[in-house]
């Protein structure tokens, strides 16, 4: 029973990396930047949230949507504002903007309202649940339920849509993209305004299931994104996905056997062999999609 | 980067001053001579980082000196109170106590009301021989060095950090009948490792059984999986030292998962963010160790607390309040069984001090310059600290 609970454990984990981890490669499927302000975006959407549960009062879903917005917005003004103009310089540019930007971020934030944490109200019902034995509160299972749907409706989004369609032209090749008519920039646009308002639905959701927020929150998550999105394979969007579990499962079954201590150690050591035994990650060679 | 170096470079310079000066045989006597006032410096955290803590102290020194010189002051002496502000900083203390020992020639310094800062003023106050008393620096090593020997001249009014570990044990088996307990250490903090080894200690020797030991780190956030194997091996109780933010989200953690045996932790689980974090109702069945509680109906406690809240509109004294207040009249009882003003008869006499009664305990030092006295156990009701019990050493 204490590995089914274990399990379940991981995989909540895991689900809140899966959705950071899908913004991180969604952009670096188009724009082939590795986007070090997804942390950021996400604990934006992580403080949107929290001020519309707590001074407008609104309910969970109507704040998740708020956030959403919110941080789509925010995404597209960033690759605007920061990224645009770097599209045609040296990579490594792009990648110290990126962090700059996301410095710049969380010090302004910080400037704003302080550093001191920020405890999450109490939206969802809460009632502990006995599943098979083990002990399951009904807001990890609403929480993980929100975020396979959005995962789903991003699937629907990328293969079903026009500017799906889009995506997947650009990614592939963005000149060839242009010479069949395709708007370049309202693509990455686009791919910048859905992968940061999946942040912000994980900022709000991570608000409600780990209640601290503050504002340098989104580091950590950011990396071990980041490390879902490289595990899976960076570009792919089901790579994400999937990184993003084994992730939260490893980090669980490392505590669960007694190593807590041990935890981010292990996310970094998966990453460092990823990059030295399969570069392109678990889903790296025989998929050709890429958004 | 640039400016901490000047600031270093500053203190190094300032100290050598010091030294030579001592060197070159003048005592660096500290007292007033035979004024009719005795100077006390109050070297504090007034703003900075810990800002809380200092001022805290300090209102509950401002207060015991107005009640000590409305009385008539100490032999006939009023007291006079010079403040300096540390800002949080080691570097600053250290200057602080320079300037109150060289130039304002106080007899003693009380201050600072953290550990790390009142370690940086304990060379100076052993070097010019005057009297340093820490309200509220609770690490060992305040007043025995690293290297284990005694800083002559340092006292504190509080207890020291292990000594809630075996505070808590005592409380766990006596009051509350556990006989098995899991312990759950931030591992990177000192306080918190030294609160568990304590408690450890005390429970098994009392013949419980630690059946769980987990860790973690502070900033974690996701404490499920340690807590599903702290759950599998059953314990009645969980001694989970450590700071609020995380405390908080642990709690709230194991109550979701269905642990709820009694929790208890220590003076670091003081601040309405635990609440907030973990609400009110997951706090339930929870202990915390303390230096003192405004609701105990021991009457110096309720005098203190009447007095206080007239001098500062109705505020409710909290533990370093108390303490602050208590350093003075720890001090004060020393110079007067003294007899003079003169730093090693006042350092002799607060090494003699026996069962005075102080708003937090009775106190005696004992031979680590520490004060043996008796702690508080609170009890978390519907988010509200209530006095449960006082437990002896």
């Amino acid at each position: 029973m204490e590995w089914l609970q274990q399990l379940f454990n991981g995989i909540s984990l895991g689900s809140i990396y899966a959705l950071i981890a899908l913004g991180y490669t969604m952009v670096y499927g188009i724009i082939k930047l590795i986007n070090f302000v997804h942390g950021e975006v996400f604990m934006i959407g992580s403080f949107t949230g929290f001020y519309a549960i707590a001074f407008w009062g609104l309910g969970f879903f109507p704040s998740l949507v708020l956030s959403m917005t919110v941080c789509a917005v925010f995404g597209v003004v960033i690759e605007r504002v920061a990224y645009k103009r770097l599209r045609n310089s040296t990579r490594i540019a792009a990648l110290i903007t990126a962090i700059g930007v996301s410095l710049f971020i969380q010090y302004v934030v910080i400037y704003i309202r302080g550093a001191q944490p920020e405890a999450y109200p109490n939206v969802l019902p809460n009632r502990t649940l006995d599943i098979f034995g083990i002990q399951i509160s009904s807001q990890s299972l609403l929480i993980l339920l929100v975020s396979v749907v959005l995962m789903i409706i991003l699937q629907f989004i990328v293969h079903r849509t026009k500017i799906g369609k889009a995506m997947r032209a650009v990614s592939f090749d963005p000149d060839a993209a242009k010479l069949m008519g395709i708007n370049v920039n309202n693509t990455i646009s686009a791919t910048f305004a859905i992968g940061s308002a999946l942040a912000g639905a994980a900022g709000v959701i991570f608000g409600v299931y780990y209640t601290k927020i503050d504002p340098l929150m989104g580091i950590i998550p950011g990396l071990k994104a980041f490390i879902a999105a490289v595990l899976g394979g960076i570009g792919i969007i089901p790579g994400a996905v999937v990184g993003g579990f084994v992730l939260g499962i490893v980090e669980t079954v490392v505590s669960a056997f007694g190593f807590s201590l041990w935890r981010d150690a292990a996310a970094f050591i998966i990453l460092i062999l990823i990059l030295i035994f399969r570069p392109s990650g678990i889903f790296g060679k025989n998929s050709k999609e890429k958004v | 980067m640039r400016k901490s170096v000047i600031k270093i470079l500053f203190t190094a310079s300032l100290l050598g001053m010091v030294l030579a000066a001592c060197g070159s045989g003048d005592s660096g006597a500290t007292s007033d001579g035979g004024g009719d006032t005795i100077h006390i410096g109050v070297n504090m955290e007034l703003s900075g980082a810990v800002a809380s803590y200092g001022q805290s102290d300090t209102e509950g020194i401002e207060l015991a000196v107005e009640e000590i010189n409305e009385a008539g002051g100490i032999d006939g002496k009023q007291v006079k109170v010079t403040k300096v502000d540390n800002k949080s900083d080691a570097a600053e203390a250290t200057n602080a106590a320079i300037k109150l020992t060289s130039q304002d020639k106080v007899t003693a310094i009380i201050g600072a009301a953290t550990s790390g800062n009142t370690v940086a003023q304990a060379q100076i106050a052993n070097d010019t021989e005057t009297v340093l008393l820490s309200p509220s620096g609770t690490s060992p090593n305040v007043t025995i060095t690293d290297d284990g020997t005694l800083n002559e001249f340092v006292f504190r009014t509080s207890y020291i950090d292990p000594f809630q570990g075996t505070v808590a044990a005592n409380f766990a088996i006596d009051d509350l009948g556990i006989k098995n307990a899991a312990i759950l250490a931030d591992n990177a903090s000192d306080y918190a490792k030294g609160l568990g080894s304590a408690f450890k200690e005390t429970f098994e020797a009392a013949g419980g059984t630690v059946v769980s030991e987990e860790a973690y780190v502070a900033k974690d956030t996701d404490f499920r999986s340690t807590l599903t194997r702290i759950q599998s091996a059953n314990p009645e109780f969980i001694f989970i030292p450590g700071y609020y933010e995380e405390v908080g989200l642990i709690i709230k953690q194991a109550r979701e998962m269905g642990i709820d045996v009694p929790l208890m932790g220590a003076d670091g689980w003081d601040s309405p963010t635990l609440v907030e974090l973990a609400g009110a109702e997951a706090l339930n069945n929870t202990f915390i160790t303390n230096h003192y509680s405004s609701e105990d109906p021991d009457e110096t406690i309720q005098n203190f607390v009447t007095k206080f809240k007239e001098k500062y509109d109705g505020a409710s004294p909290n533990a370093f309040h108390a303490l602050g207040y208590d350093s003075v009249y720890l001090l004060a009882d020393a110079i007067e069984r003294a007899g003079s003003t003169e730093s090693t008869a006042i350092k002799d006499a607060l090494e003699e001090t026996k069962e005075i009664k102080l708003v937090s305990g009775v106190v005696t030092i004992d031979e680590d310059h520490n004060p043996i006295k008796s702690a508080t156990i609170l009890e978390y009701v519907d988010g509200k600290q209530v006095f449960k019990t006082k437990i002896n050493p």
